[in-house]
């Protein structure tokens, strides 16, 4: 393997990394409120949520685009906070990334939140547990597995972005060369041995990341909750 | 004896308006009692905190503001401790965790330990049981000592036996009745059954679509004709006796009522204790002569009280006995018949079969 496959391999595990912790971080409490409110404003959100399901990733990647770039406003004031250039960079990627594979974190939470008993919060409640005492003492330990699929997924989906990575992060060797773009450079100058190399890494990796969740569906925690 | 304060109103559904404003005197058991419908679960929701009465309802516990114009106080911070209908356990804990919850979050000092609470409500076997490998009954006697365990200055127990029948009901029901006891913490009981809350009740709030009707001491309420006790088909008065002695050739237990004599079946407690007997209505009947050669034991004489108006076919009669009272549910066709009116002295005859539901007093 080339010391160049090997970065694009680093960088899509970092950048992986990356986006899972903000999305797991962002999308609990997100999650939480839509499996607990309901009404036109969290039916807007979670259409919005929703939305990188459907949406062609081009489309996606060409308003990101437009909004990281130098010109735009949130382009601009990046480049006077740090100094660098916002679009074509390693943050663009994990802005993008974030928003990409929200849906693959937040549905699996919400799911899980909307099924845990309301009674068994009331009960927590009465035996002096705080709503953020509640959620870590019951609702983390009830939906437990659902947090270890949310990031699975959402690791998952980030390792398989081409799309909106190829719209706003370019293909800048060490910053926003990721696997999937080092295979398509492959494909496109006729590399296929090496292409063979990198899809197959790519799929050795998704099965096997699959499979362990899967696999460790057979003790369901929620069936217990009543 | 603590205070609590209520001036509630609390909308539910179809038009329903809970709608009470008392001053309750707590202390032991206190029976919330009422049909389906009549506002119960809400009003102890209410007192949690679990629901949101409307605007300008006050409730305060012994001085300490819970809810107000001003001021919600959360469930959390309310000193409660809250027995459930359907228990809920935490499924993902044990029971020792379950039992533990409220202990570790408990913001007063003093509260009974693990140990006692145990001992009590017969939890030690169940330890590391996990909840849905649990009883009904099981499961019911773990969220009383959850509750317990918190430290909770006021009990509010939601019909807790309502999902139980049979013995574990009545097993169940000594073990709670004993816990609270022990504890010395005042509860509010939530029940639609007359027959429970005359096994548990020291006082007596009853309810009726949303409103108080009646509020007093259980043994008064349960003796009163124009009460709605009264008009349950389980009505009943229950009365104090003393054990007097054991009848081991027949397998009886003769109990003191006011100088009289009553045969019961064998019961566990030591002579002298004092014991609470509750006597339907419907088992007692009336005659003007001390009857003769009858199978029934118990024959008490006493003097007519009052006799229920109306026309029903079925008529609702209080009986003295000494400083105590009776009922009797007779026909309208016999009260003609015997002529009955106030002050009459008569004799009732009481089945023995009715006289099975007795339960010791708490010393």
């Amino acid at each position: 393997m080339t010391a160049a496959e090997l970065d694009a391999i680093h960088l899509t595990l970092v950048l992986a990394g990356t986006t899972t912790v903000i999305l797991m971080l962002l999308g609990t409490p997100l999650a939480w409120w839509l499996a607990r409110r309901s009404g036109n404003l969290p039916a807007l959100v979670e259409a919005l949520v929703a939305m990188p399901l459907i949406l062609p990733p081009t489309v996606l990647g060409f308003y990101l685009l437009l909004l990281l770039a130098p010109d735009s406003a949130m382009g601009a004031l990046w480049q006077q906070l740090t100094g660098q250039r916002l679009a074509f960079s390693f943050s663009a990627l994990v802005i993008g990334s974030v928003i990409y594979s929200l849906p693959f974190v937040v549905q699996p939470l919400q799911a899980a939140f909307a099924r845990v008993p309301a009674s068994l919060l009331q009960a927590a409640a009465t035996l002096g547990a705080t709503p953020l005492d509640q959620f870590r003492s019951v609702v983390v330990p009830l939906c437990r597995r659902s947090f270890l699929v949310a990031a699975c997924l959402g690791f998952a989906h980030t390792v398989g972005e081409f799309g909106v990575i190829l719209m706003i992060g370019g293909n800048i060797p060490g910053e926003t060369r990721v696997v999937s773009v080092a295979l398509y450079d492959y494909v496109e100058s006729l590399q296929f041995a090496e292409a063979h190399r990198l899809a197959g890494i790519l799929v050795v990796f998704s099965l096997a990341l699959l499979f362990l969740l899967y696999r460790s569906n057979s003790h369901p925690r929620m069936g217990e909750a009543r | 004896m603590s205070a609590l304060t209520l001036d509630l109103r609390c909308p539910g559904a179809d038009g329903f308006v809970l709608a009470v404003s008392e001053q309750l005197s707590l202390a032991g058991i206190t029976a919330v009692f009422g049909a389906s419908g009549s506002g119960k679960t809400t009003l102890l929701e209410c007192i949690a905190g679990l629901r949101r009465a409307a605007p300008g309802s006050r409730i305060a516990f012994d001085g300490e503001r819970w809810l107000d114009d001003h001021h919600h106080l959360p469930p959390w911070q309310r000193d409660i401790g809250y027995v459930f209908q359907d228990a809920r356990l935490f499924p993902h804990l044990n029971v020792q965790n379950n039992l533990l919850f409220g202990q570790r979050r408990k913001r007063t000092t003093g509260s009974p330990t693990l140990e006692a609470v145990c001992d009590w409500l017969g939890l030690h076997a169940l330890l590391h049981r996990a909840p849905d490998t649990l009883s009904a009954g099981q499961r019911q006697r773990v969220s009383m000592g959850r509750a317990l365990l918190a430290g909770p200055r006021l009990l509010l127990l939601d019909e807790p036996l309502a999902n139980l029948d049979g013995d574990s009901r009545r097993q169940c029901l000594a073990a709670l009745r004993h816990a609270i006891a022990a504890s010395c913490i005042p509860a509010l009981y939530v029940s639609h059954d007359a027959e429970e809350v005359s096994h548990l009740a020291d006082r007596l709030l009853i309810l009726d679509a949303g409103r108080v009707a009646e509020h007093g001491a259980m043994l008064e309420l349960s003796s009163r004709i124009d009460s709605a006790l009264a008009r349950d088909e389980q009505a009943a008065a229950i009365v104090r006796c003393t054990l007097a002695a054991h009848d081991s050739q027949f397998g009886l237990s003769e109990l003191h009522c006011e100088g009289n004599r009553l045969w019961v079946n064998h019961l566990p407690g030591a002579v002298g204790t004092q014991h609470r007997l509750r006597i339907p209505a419907r088992d007692v009947s009336l005659c003007r002569e001390r009857p003769e050669g009858t199978s029934i034991l118990n024959i008490l004489p006493v003097q007519l009280d009052a006799i229920e108006p109306g026309d029903a076919p079925r008529l609702l009669v209080r009986l003295r006995v000494g400083e105590q009272h009776l009922l009797a549910r007779i026909t309208r066709k016999s009260a003609a018949i015997l002529q009955l009116k106030a002050g009459d002295r008569l004799f009732a005859q009481i089945k023995s079969t009715a006289l099975l539901t007795e339960t010791a007093e708490p010393a």
